[in-house]
């Protein structure tokens, strides 16, 4: 008897401390920070896949910017060259991760202005559909972004609340950087074709 | 008074969205582009193909959508209404805008593969334009729905619900072999062990029954939809991540 209430006691006090300090959801947060992570990293190699298609489509009609051209190309293995692990989610890291996607975007732009120069470019069927496939790409992009922040906010929120926050620092917990929108780079750029 | 506050402040943030219709619907003229005959011939047959497909094809129309980009609202509002199934994540928005006049197609994460968004953009400028700039509206929307269907026709069988309710009776069952397992375990500790093993058993035990019971009730959490023939039973759980493909007409 004594026995059965002893277990009944310490099945109560597992419970509790399993599910008031929160260390399991801690874990599930975490782990879906790591998973948005991955869909953002997923969206933005994505379009680094379709730029050499694009740059051949576009080479055909206008060879003579070439400098616009390889800027492009720089910029995509300069911003292919970045990657970061989730749990190396700082605020410097994701910064530098940003610069380098954002210093692709501006060469993508700059691309796609000089396109308005070649008519018969416009019509191919080809460059058309991959610009569809970009404007997809850099909706996915705001989308993914959107909701890797989310998860930060909520899985941050969670441990910093008391008493999480004793838990967190124990476990090693730390807090995660946001993606930081500047000048409404939250919505995606619109793409005048 | 400042609770009314706060929660007046959470019911005015996201009226920029219509709250999913209810009784459910796949056709939400809320433009009036479309006469009451025309509506029901195009809910039923999206009620048609998603009872025999489980994809959900919804029309939106509205007046205007403020300053959002129509691709990013249309996003949005999928993703409030939770268009297609959870797990499959088989939903498709076409939303239609007024003022100005735009047009896009909303593809679920389950349906980029089968709706590329290159496709879409040629659906909108080949079907979707020519119609709606003649003022054809029913037209370019039935003939763009049956062009949809065709592209992706037969990617996804719908489940019946037996399907669903299998999973949940071997959780149960599962869960129950863990029950008898424990109470076995518990009746042969009873004898002649310390107080301090027997409270790591009752720790132990503890989790197990956490995670049967969890595991039970997330199964449930997981059905959705799926009824059959009548009308649209109501959206089931979807995401959407961004593809598909816009215009102006």
């Amino acid at each position: 008897m004594k026995k059965i209430i002893f277990n009944v006691i310490a099945f109560a006090v597992a419970a509790v401390s399993l599910s008031s300090c929160g260390y399991n959801s801690m874990v599930e947060k975490q782990e879906a920070v790591d998973e948005k992570w991955a869909q953002v990293q997923n969206v933005y190699q994505r379009r680094a896949d379709l730029i050499p298609n694009l740059v051949s489509v576009v080479k055909g009609y206008a060879k003579h910017e070439s400098q616009t051209l390889e800027n492009v190309i720089a910029a995509r293995a300069r911003a292919t060259q970045v990657t970061l692990d989730p749990d190396k989610l700082t605020p410097e890291n994701i910064q530098k991760f940003q610069q380098a996607q954002d210093g692709l975007s501006t060469a993508l732009g700059k691309l796609l202005m000089i396109t308005e120069n070649y008519p018969d470019l416009k019509a191919n069927q080809n460059f058309l559909e991959l610009q569809a496939q970009l404007e997809g790409t850099e909706n996915r992009i705001a989308v993914e972004r959107r909701s890797f922040n989310e998860a930060v906010k909520d899985y941050n929120t969670y441990i910093r609340k008391f008493p999480n926050n004793l838990n967190a620092g124990m476990f090693g917990f730390e807090k995660k950087a946001y993606f930081e929108s500047q000048g409404g780079a939250d919505k995606a750029p619109k793409i005048e074709f | 008074m400042l609770l009314f506050f706060c929660f007046a402040g959470t019911v005015y943030a996201d009226n920029n969205f219509p709250e999913p219709p209810s009784p459910p619907r796949l056709v939400n003229d809320y433009a009036n582009f479309l006469n009451a005959g025309e509506v029901n011939a195009l809910e039923q047959k999206l009620t048609a193909y998603s009872d025999s497909t489980s994809t959900q094809i919804t029309i939106v129309t509205l007046n205007n959508i403020g300053d959002y980009e129509i691709a990013d609202y249309g996003d949005r509002l999928a993703n409030q209404w939770q268009i297609g199934t959870k797990g499959k994540n088989n939903g498709l928005l076409i939303l239609m805008t007024k003022e100005p006049h735009g047009i896009t197609i909303r593809t679920g994460y389950g349906m980029e593969g089968t709706l590329p968004d290159a496709i879409a953009k040629r659906l909108i400028e080949q079907i979707a334009k020519p119609n709606f700039k003649q003022g054809n509206y029913y037209g370019g929307l039935d003939q763009l729905t049956d062009a949809v269907i065709q592209v992706m026709s037969g990617t996804y069988k719908a489940d019946g619900r037996g399907k669903a309710s299998g999973n949940f009776a071997i959780y149960i069952f599962i869960g129950l072999i863990i029950l008898i397992a424990i109470f076995s375990f518990l009746s042969k500790g009873g004898g002649g062990s310390s107080g301090g093993r027997n409270s790591g058993g009752g720790f132990l035990t503890g989790m197990l029954l956490g995670s049967a019971l969890g595991g039970g009730f997330s199964s449930r959490g997981g059905y959705s939809g799926g009824s059959g023939g009548g009308s649209f039973g109501g959206f089931g759980g979807g995401g959407f991540g961004g593809g598909g493909a816009s215009g102006d007409w």
